[in-house]
């Protein structure tokens, strides 16, 4: 059933472009349809779910390497499929209306529908391979689309950006997947997570943990690999929406939570993660102060989040899991929604910088209701599930296992800065003063239904978030810290200092506000005279760095004289292969068995070397041909001499072509030229002598060393198995027919390349 | 171009040359011979005849291009090797075999390998004709 | 006999690298058919040196107290002859398509050529 979903999605990507060009006005609702079904058959489960029974599907994949494919669908997956799929199709339908105005949509619902099915995949896989696949097509398809527009240059490198580092990051990851293998024998998640003792016990502790965490933090930009991040809004705006809210940078998230039980033992797997998740979401919402872009905006307090969630894993506390699964949810709500009424602003108003809009509520008013509560949640104030979810955050920082102080102090400084950003998008955009002539117009209702059913969600969960522990918290939450519960969540906690956290974070947040033109001049002083560095620079620096260092050994290396290319080829050849004499000896009983050479191979012997010599030495082309052809002759007569008789009569006849073939072709070149001096023929012959004696050493060793020979099999069955005398000719049509179907498709080839070569006319210069 | 005693020979030679390759193509499961050997055989023939009496006439003298003989090989040599997986018999390229009674009394063996082999034979007679004929041209 | 072939196949490598490092594109084309004659060879008498006893076998499966030549070098050889033939004659149509496009046998200005 999970891999009818699955595949479900991968044919819709598929069929995506058709659905397109059928109908271009409803292709949004229509390819909506097979994710919302997939949404709903996954959501009949939740009672299944949390009463322990999970399906599991297994699919051999590569049995004769022990690969499976398999899929699971646990209270973990469950939370992160409803999302995918979810808001998924709500994205879907306002994609279809938004990109109307764009070229080439076939192909962007085809990667978007991929991009979904990949992410679904992801976090239904229940071996890592599965996974580690599915993670690279998540990182693929989010390259497409990021570059989508790409007549751009600027979208270009966003998305050139956003695949080297998730692509680093998945090589670290596999890396760290095959060391789990090393450890476990198996690549089963169930198994492996199941056992952390095993692995708590291995020298390989760490090196899986650091790379484990280079793969998530490069996904889910986290600091130092955040700024692809805010690059990657190049991308159109249904596209941001999705990869900000469920897809793409979660998945770090899910994979953290999801091998949180088989590291937490680990000291510093809880010091990283606290550490590089606190800092990062200070970064990403100090960044987010001084930005006027609202996508930048937008995109910097995601990097905020995904610190949030990252040190949520990290605290590995009751309260810190049950925050961080509410907290995942209650951002990708309310991320979808800001991110498509960006893109739904940009569309009305032509721009969407902060400071050339405002005074919206006037010209549209649903699209502000929707935003300004979605801005509430954001903002975490009461009655959205952002309160619950931020006041959970504070109680998890009040609970911390270690330097609480320092985790509650920068999230109170974050929340705020959070809140001063969205305070300036209601106020400034949505509220304020209108500055527009022409009156922008509401919204069509394509590009408002997801954006209204993702805040009335949120609205609902905040006024009734009980529902929400037994169905989908705490099934999750035993996935990421064993024998968890989930506390009942509740709007209403009474009068704390909790309470009083947050209230302290609005009067911040607002204060921040009041005095804007001063908070901002401040922030952009501190970041032009303190924290120069751009990570996004520094990153691309590195990338022409390369390009210089390897255009220059290209340079050195590719010289372009060819006879150079191959002497390097033979002297390196003549060395491995006098390597392979060290420490050789013949056998003692070798001489005895030599046999002596017969007149008529001394005869035919000495017609291949005079025939080379002339040819070696020949001033004429047809002497060397004609001299070359008979040691080929000389050769074929070793054949029939040794028992070859097929191979001499071929050897004979495919000589015989090469010679008049040789002849119609060299005729229409010039003459032979002497090129070469005296010192470099001496140099030339020193080279070829060493390696032809080399190459007899060689032949003389593989003759005088008899392994036991597959050929018995042949000789033995030719008759019996396939009605054939001629053994050679048996082994050619039946044993190893495969060989010569290959060979003759050879074949084929050279004669198609050599029609081209000669029928081909180029453009004169 | 060519000597008038050259351009005879070659013109007789041509179909004496193609039936022995036949002949060699048949026998080479049990003898000396077989595609490979056949096929250059035949591909001479059609190149000494091109050689006595121009590409150009010999190109016309010939119903089937040089390419579709190739193609032709390709196919029948694929085709052998499905016998056996679409009979349910065994994997691609498994030799099927059957014996046909012929109506004087003896049988003769018949299997995809020696459709494999006639693959074999049109491809490389249609290579070297093809080949030739192309440099000729020039 | 082993010691004898064996020299002759390295003679054949040696002439057919001598003719690899010369400049002139004709010798390159004539180095690898040089190089397929040695190897063609090498492979052939990894199987042994048998006289007389092509390898055939009769219908009641073969018997061994008559061996026979190994067969499966000669059928590996057999291809790489045909196969041989397809690539020389490609090469040689190669270098004639070279000379009718830049006007030059000589490799070393074709690395001229390429810096500009």
């Amino acid at each position: 059933m999970l891999l009818t979903l699955l595949l479900g999605l991968f044919v819709l990507s598929l069929l995506a472009p058709l659905i397109n060009t059928f109908s271009r006005r409803f292709s949004g609702w229509l390819l909506s349809v097979v994710p919302f079904i997939v949404f709903i058959l996954l959501a009949v489960k939740i009672p299944q779910v949390s009463g322990g029974y999970y399906s599991t599907e297994e699919y051999s994949w590569i049995p004769e390497l022990g690969l499976i494919f398999s899929l699971r669908l646990d209270g973990l997956s469950q939370i992160f499929a409803l999302l995918v799929t979810g808001i998924g199709s709500l994205i879907l339908i306002y994609a279809g209306y938004y990109m109307r105005s764009y070229d080439k949509t076939s192909r962007f619902f085809g990667y978007l529908v991929f991009f979904m099915a990949s992410m679904l995949g992801l976090v239904l896989a229940a071996d890592l391979l599965t996974l580690f696949v599915f993670w690279e097509f998540t990182s693929l398809s989010s390259f497409l689309l990021i570059g989508f527009k790409h007549e751009r240059p600027e979208a270009r490198q966003a998305a050139l950006q956003a695949l080297l580092i998730t692509g680093l990051g998945g090589l670290a990851l596999l890396a760290g997947f095959i060391l789990l293998y090393k450890v476990y024998g198996t690549f089963e998640l169930a198994t492996i997570i199941g056992n952390p003792e095993l692995l708590a016990s291995s020298p390989l502790l760490l090196p899986v943990m650091i790379l484990v965490l280079i793969g998530a933090f490069t996904k889910s930009a986290i600091f130092p690999f955040h700024f692809w991040l805010p690059g990657a809004m190049q991308a159109p705006s249904p596209v941001s929406a999705y990869l900000h809210s469920a897809t793409m940078v979660k998945a770090g998230i899910y994979l953290l939570a999801r091998l949180n039980p088989l590291m937490m033992s680990s000291e510093w797997w809880v010091y990283s993660l606290s550490l590089f998740g606190v800092f990062t979401m200070f970064v990403g919402a100090w960044m987010s102060i001084t930005q006027n872009d609202l996508k930048k905006v937008l995109a910097y307090t995601t990097v905020s989040a995904l610190g949030t969630l990252v040190m949520l894993i990290g605290s590995s506390t009751d309260f810190a899991v049950n925050a961080m699964l509410v907290f995942l949810l209650v951002h990708a709500f309310y991320k979808a929604t800001l991110f498509m009424m960006a893109g739904n602003i940009e569309k009305k108003t032509g721009t969407r910088m902060i400071d050339e809009v405002g005074g919206l509520y006037r010209y549209m008013p649903v699209a502000s209701a929707i935003s300004l509560l979605a801005l509430l949640s954001m903002s975490g104030i009461p009655p959205m599930l952002g309160f619950i979810s931020k006041e959970l955050i504070y109680e998890a920082g009040i609970n911390a296992p270690s330097a609480a102080g320092i985790i509650l102090l920068l999230g109170f400084l974050s929340n705020a800065f959070i809140l001063f950003a969205s305070a300036r998008i209601a106020l400034d955009v949505f509220l304020g003063k209108p500055m527009f002539e022409k009156q922008p117009k509401e919204p069509d209702i394509s590009l408002l239904t997801g954006p209204a059913i993702l805040v009335i969600i949120s609205l609902l969960l905040g006024l009734l978030p009980g529902r929400l522990t037994d169905s989908l918290l705490n099934p999750a939450m035993i996935h990421i810290l064993p024998g968890s519960e989930a506390m009942k969540l509740k709007l209403w906690h009474g009068f704390n200092d909790i309470l009083l956290l947050s209230f302290l974070t609005i009067v911040a947040g607002v204060l921040m506000y009041i005095f804007k033109a001063r908070v901002t001049a401040l922030v952009s002083y501190a970041n032009l005279k303190y924290f120069k560095a751009r990570f996004s620079d520094g990153f691309f620096g590195l990338i022409d760095g390369f390009m210089y260092l390897t255009s220059r050994k290209t340079a050195i290396v590719q010289h372009g004289y060819h006879r150079f290319y191959l002497m390097t080829i033979f002297v390196v050849a003549s060395v491995l292969i006098a390597l392979t004499f060290y420490g050789w000896k013949p056998k003692a009983e070798l001489a005895q068995n030599l046999q002596a050479p017969t007149f008529t191979v001394l005869v035919f012997g000495t017609l291949i070397v005079v025939s080379t010599i002339t040819t070696l030495l020949a001033k004429s082309r047809l002497v060397a041909l004609i001299s070359i052809g008979l040691t080929g002759l000389g050769i074929g007569l070793i054949f029939i001499e040794y028992s070859g008789i097929d191979l001499a009569i071929t050897m004979i006849m495919v000589e015989t072509m090469m010679v008049v073939l040789g002849t119609i072709v060299v005729f229409h070149l010039p003459r032979y030229l002497d090129f070469s001096d005296l010192r470099s023929r001496q140099r030339d012959v020193v080279i070829a002598s060493v390696f032809g004696l080399l190459m007899a050493f060689l032949a003389f060793r593989s003759f005088t060393n008899p392994e036991t020979k597959i050929s018995e099999y042949f000789v033995e069955n030719s008759y019996l198995l396939a009605y054939g005398k001629n053994v050679v000719n048996v082994i050619l049509v039946d044993f190893r027919a495969l060989d010569t179907l290959g060979e003759i498709t050879v074949l084929l080839l050279a004669a198609f390349g050599i029609y081209a070569l000669l029928k081909l006319k180029t453009e004169p210069k | 171009m060519a000597s008038e005693i050259f351009k005879i020979a070659a013109v007789q030679l041509r179909p004496i040359l193609l039936v022995l390759s036949l002949i060699v193509l048949y026998r080479g499961h049990n003898e000396p011979g077989g595609g490979f050997i056949g096929g250059i055989m035949a591909g001479m023939g059609f190149v000494l005849y091109a050689m006595a009496v121009g590409v150009e006439k010999a190109r016309k003298s010939r119903t089937i291009k040089p390419v579709s003989f190739m193609g032709l090989g390709l196919f029948f040599a694929l085709i052998s090797g499905l016998f056996a997986p679409f009979s349910g018999v065994g994997l691609f390229m498994q030799g099927v075999w059957t014996e046909i009674e012929l109506p004087w009394g003896s049988a003769i063996k018949l299997g995809t390998p020696l459709l494999f082999d006639a693959g074999v034979y049109l491809l490389v007679t249609g290579m070297i004709t093809s080949i030739m004929y192309a440099i000729m041209e020039e | 006999m082993e010691v004898f072939i064996a020299l002759i196949i390295g003679f054949l490598y040696g002439a057919s690298v001598y003719m690899f490092l010369r400049r002139s594109i004709v010798k390159l084309v004539l180095g690898i058919i040089f190089l397929s004659h040695a190897t063609n060879l090498l492979l052939f008498s990894t199987g042994g040196f048998l006289r007389g006893s092509p390898p055939f076998v009769d219908e009641v499966g073969s018997d061994a107290s008559l061996p026979v030549a190994d067969p499966l070098p000669q059928a590996l050889v057999l291809t790489a002859l045909v196969i041989s033939l397809g690539v020389t004659a490609f090469s040689l149509v190669l270098i004639y398509r070279f000379y009718k496009e830049t006007g030059s046998v000589d490799l070393d200005e074709l690395a001229q050529m390429e810096k500009k």
